[in-house]
């Protein structure tokens, strides 16, 4: 029986063997696996030459670069309509059946455009990180175009989220909350002393910073009457305080009392212990696992509390955890349906003179960006995988091996519901003052829908064909000094894991490259 | 190999790997109970817009209904009449037979409370019967099978024609099957790649998936040659899908089937007669199709919609989003009558729409707790009183 002395030496020897290993991992180069996995995580899918870039670099190193080079705009240029300042041009009560439907159909093209502008900017931008955080912040700070309806309202979100990405949460939760589409979305511009409506109050607790169980009823009608005044000034788009509507009285939130305005009560939703908890587990569902470990969540908490909630600090610390890098939780996530288009086409190089296409095919997989289902937004996970869904995916990468053969109505069959992707006139809208909803929203016949559905899945079908994938160019292209060793790279680049229906010997590049792409395995990271 | 070598060979494999399927999917599905009557089908029409309830069952007798609707009322003279007070649209003519035969019940003020007026969000209140302020994931299909699932040796637990949307299956964990007519999804079912399920919980859904679609395909192959003329248009096709799947001799417990453009804000007469057609041609192309494989008395049909319409026409001869509205039922057990209230028109909330009567969770309760014989509480999240729609 060794005595307690030498128990406790040993343990300490232990202790710094650990630690003297751990220095050396993460100094060291950390190879081309690790590489994958990092840029897999935080990107989209990676290229060789990504990976390469990145194998070179230890797992500090690497993590410390990704942090370093994110950014706070997108570098593909926004769509015209983006810099409109004027007032909301949205048809009042007197207007006529024609200039609804002009409306309607003018947002219906511009909401096309902006789907297509942000998957070309995924596709384009040298920070993937920083668009998958765009994304997990859209999906957080939810608004949906089928609500907001202008759609340079979903833009402007679109863009603060951006330069708010990876900064400072507090920030972040104060410009989300004023941000004009989610004045809209949670009808703060209907918050009104003496007709308080609950909807932004309610979310910004359950869904933004607290979570079910750290607030209670009471918290939510007092909150709702400290966030009266907020509004939409309809003559510039912005954001506005209405003094002559909003309640002066004293009100208790969690404990504080007093005359609070809306930005008092965002600072008590920040200041409350369980907020950094929420926003870190739900970082790590997205970056690291889908089992947050508690202990190590509250570790990562702690220190982005310490750091007054900067996101980097969060996220530098989630991507140098232990379970970040644990084999065991390679391969656990599932790709969403963006991550898995935009990706396969980053890792096979098959750059689209278009994003339009892949905005439609991957809101037929069930991810229709700026239109997340609800205020939750999409709840992601194992979810994202249906027999349709799962089938709509195996057919994009089909589809994208052999570009001349399928006829549209095979797309067609991935094709959303046009209600889904709104192209229908879509629900409620911007305030007009007393009636907040149009008593007349705009109605186009089933006729002319379908047109339009058709016209949209022969553009996807042209955007699909115009695609030039190259399957033996591209996989000549892989490291390797044999074409086994060239496929086993291509293998590695392409799955997470080991595949689960390994593809028959061929020396046929585009079967090889096709079973490999659906391959179960394939649907995750 | 070659591409069409490989393409053959990836052709059989969701047959060739159904023993697989078979063998793991005894892993994946406990055994269902035996009180569990998943051999009885429900088939879902959903009406999706939010059909005008309030012309689908005319009440003719009532002068505030044709004050509320000096355009868009239906002439008492073509409603078709059931009882002294009220009577169908004419383009639901088709549906006399069945109210004769005492195999239609029409369930009158269907809604929930603190409606929402929201295509969008109503539809999922619905789809996962739901409170109006509570989001839930799963769809109450869902709900209903995770609790007591269907024989593992069922195609699938439900298939959703003409949709992409799961609506009442959605979630995870069912095996639902959406297709637009089971040609196609044959053809797209051979990308799946069914393989033993294994590994962490994220590659076992995806495999199981991938084993739920070879199993569906497996099992909707073959064809039944129906003497039934189905009606031309996508809904009669859906019909038509539907019968084909439901002639699979394996099983499946619901079918869904859609039809869309109820949405009438603007000049609702012209549409709606004609969607309405639609649906009793349908339902009627059904119900011989389900009699000539003698499964009409093992069948309910439930019509749904995210709400009805307001009982006030707007001025551009269309009407705009309601909330409570009339559904059918139908099948062989269905007790025929009129169930629930018809709108109070004299007493409406503030923003013009009339009380509901019955709960829409009321109705799929019925189907729970007597049709299938499961219980209703663990999908529905509470309990409600069964509509008595079903003969006992």
């Amino acid at each position: 029986m060794p005595s307690p002395l030498a128990a406790t030496r040993f343990a300490l020897l232990s202790t710094l063997t650990a630690m003297a290993a751990w220095a050396h991992a993460a100094a060291a180069p950390m190879g081309y696996d690790d590489a994958r996995h990092l840029l897999a995580r935080t990107g989209f899918g990676p290229t060789d030459a990504e990976v390469r870039l990145y194998a070179a670099l230890s797992r500090n190193d690497a993590v410390a670069r990704l942090l370093r080079e994110t950014r706070t705009t997108a570098v593909t240029p926004p769509p015209a309509f983006a810099s409109d300042t004027g007032p909301l041009r949205r048809p009042g009560p007197g207007a006529s059946e024609e200039e609804r439907k002009a409306f309607q159909q003018e947002q219906n093209r511009r909401g096309l455009e902006l789907r297509a502008w942000w998957v070309q900017e995924m596709l384009a931008t040298p920070s993937p990180l920083t668009e998958r955080m765009t994304l997990f912040w859209h999906n957080h700070f939810v608004s949906s175009q089928q609500k907001v309806r202008v759609v340079r309202l979903m833009y402007g979100q679109n863009a603060m989220l951006r330069a708010n990405a990876l900064g400072n949460f507090g920030a972040l939760l104060h410009a989300a909350s004023k941000d004009p589409a989610m004045l809209v979305y949670l009808d703060s511009a209907q918050n009104r002393k003496g007709q308080p409506n609950e909807n932004f109050a309610r979310e910004v607790m359950e869904l933004f910073t607290l979570g079910e169980g750290h607030y209670t009823e009471q918290d939510v009608k007092e909150a709702a009457r400290a966030f009266t005044g907020w509004s939409l000034d309809r003559e510039t788009g912005q954001y506005i305080f209405r003094p002559g509507v909003h309640d002066t009285d004293s009100k208790t939130v969690l404990g504080r009392s007093g005359n609070l305005d809306g930005d008092a009560v965002l600072e008590i939703l920040l200041a409350q212990p369980s907020m950094a908890e929420f926003v870190t587990t739900k970082l790590w569902r997205e970056f690291v696992s889908p089992n947050p470990d508690p202990r190590e969540v509250a570790r990562i908490a702690q220190s982005f509390r310490s750091s007054n909630f900067d996101i980097k600090i969060a996220l530098r610390a989630l991507l140098s955890s232990d379970a970040f890098w644990a084999r065991e939780n390679r391969g656990t996530l599932v790709k969403s349906p963006v991550e898995f288009v935009v990706g396969t086409l980053r890792q096979l190089e098959v750059a689209p003179s278009s994003g339009l296409p892949f905005a439609v095919v991957s809101s037929g997989m069930g991810q229709n960006l700026f239109s997340p289902p609800n205020v939750k937004g999409w709840p992601g996970g194992n979810v994202w995988i249906d027999t349709n869904t799962l089938l709509a995916r195996k057919q994009f990468v089909d589809r994208l091996a052999r570009a001349d053969e399928t006829p549209v109505q095979m797309m067609t069959a991935v094709m959303p519901q046009s209600l889904a992707l709104g192209l229908k006139p879509l629900d409620s809208g911007i305030p007009t003052g007393a009636e907040a909803r149009p008593a007349v929203a705009p109605q186009s016949s089933a006729v002319e829908e379908k047109a339009r559905g058709q016209r949209l899945a022969r553009e996807v079908d042209r955007g699909m064909r115009n695609l030039h994938f190259d399957a033996a160019v591209w996989l000549a292209a892989r490291p390797g000094a044999t074409p086994e060793a060239r496929e086993r790279a291509a293998q590695v680049l392409l799955l997470a894991l080991p595949p689960q229906s390994p593809p028959p010997p061929s020396d046929d590049a585009l079967a090889f490259v096709r079973a490999t792409l659906s391959d179960p395995v394939y649907q995750l990271k | 190999m070659d591409r069409r070598t490989f393409l053959r060979s990836a052709a059989v494999l969701p047959i060739a790997g159904t023993s697989v399927v078979f063998g793991t999917a005894q892993v994946a599905f406990a055994a269902s109970p035996a009180n569990a009557n998943y051999n009885r089908i429900l088939v879902l029409v959903e009406l999706k817009g939010g059909n005008d309830g309030l012309n689908t069952l005319v009440p003719y007798m009532d002068p505030a209904y044709y004050a509320l609707r000096p355009k868009l009322a239906v002439k008492r003279d073509v409603v078709v009449q059931l009882t002294d007070r009220a009577g169908l649209h004419p383009s639901l003519a088709p549906l006399a037979a069945f109210w004769k035969d005492r195999e239609l019940a029409v369930l009158q003020s269907v809604g929930y409370p603190e409606p929402n007026l929201s295509h969008f969000r109503s539809i999922e209140i619905w789809d996962t019967a739901s409170k109006s302020t509570e989001y839930l994931q799963d769809g109450w299909l869902t709900r209903a099978f995770a609790a007591q699932p269907t024989p593992r040796t069922f195609a699938a637990d439900g298939v959703i024609i003409g949709s992409s949307d799961l609506g009442p299956l959605s979630g995870g964990g069912t095996r639902a099957i959406a297709l637009a007519n089971t040609e196609q999804f044959l053809r797209r079912a051979k990308l799946a790649q069914p393989a033993p399920i294994a590994g962490n919980p994220a590659l076992a859904h995806v495999l199981k998936v991938e084993a739920d679609v070879a199993q569906a395909a497996a099992h909707l192959g073959a064809q039944y040659a129906f003497k039934t003329e189905f009606p031309s248009g996508n809904f009669g096709n859906a019909i038509h899908t539907a019968c084909q799947v439901i002639a699979n001799p394996s099983g499946v417990a619901v079918v869904r089937v859609t039809l869309t453009g109820f949405d009438t804000h603007t000049n609702q007469t012209g549409t709606q007669a004609r969607l309405l057609a639609d649906v009793a041609n349908g339902l009627a192309a059904l119900k011989s199709g389900l009699d000539e494989l003698d499964k009409w008395n093992d069948t309910v049909v439930l019509t749904y919609a995210e709400f009805g319409r307001r009982p006030k026409e707007n001025v551009s001869g269309g009407t705009d989003h309601g909330t409570a509205n009339v559904h059918f039922a139908l099948g062989g057990r269905v007790a025929g009558g009129l169930y629930g209230k018809a709108p109070d028109l004299a007493r409406m909330s503030a923003d013009g729409n009339p009380a509901y009567a019955l709960d829409f969770r009321g109705t799929y309760a019925t189907v729970l707790d007597q049709w299938w014989g499961v219980d209703s509480n663990a999908a529905l999240g509470g309990r409600f009183a069964p509509v008595p729609f079903l003969k006992t």
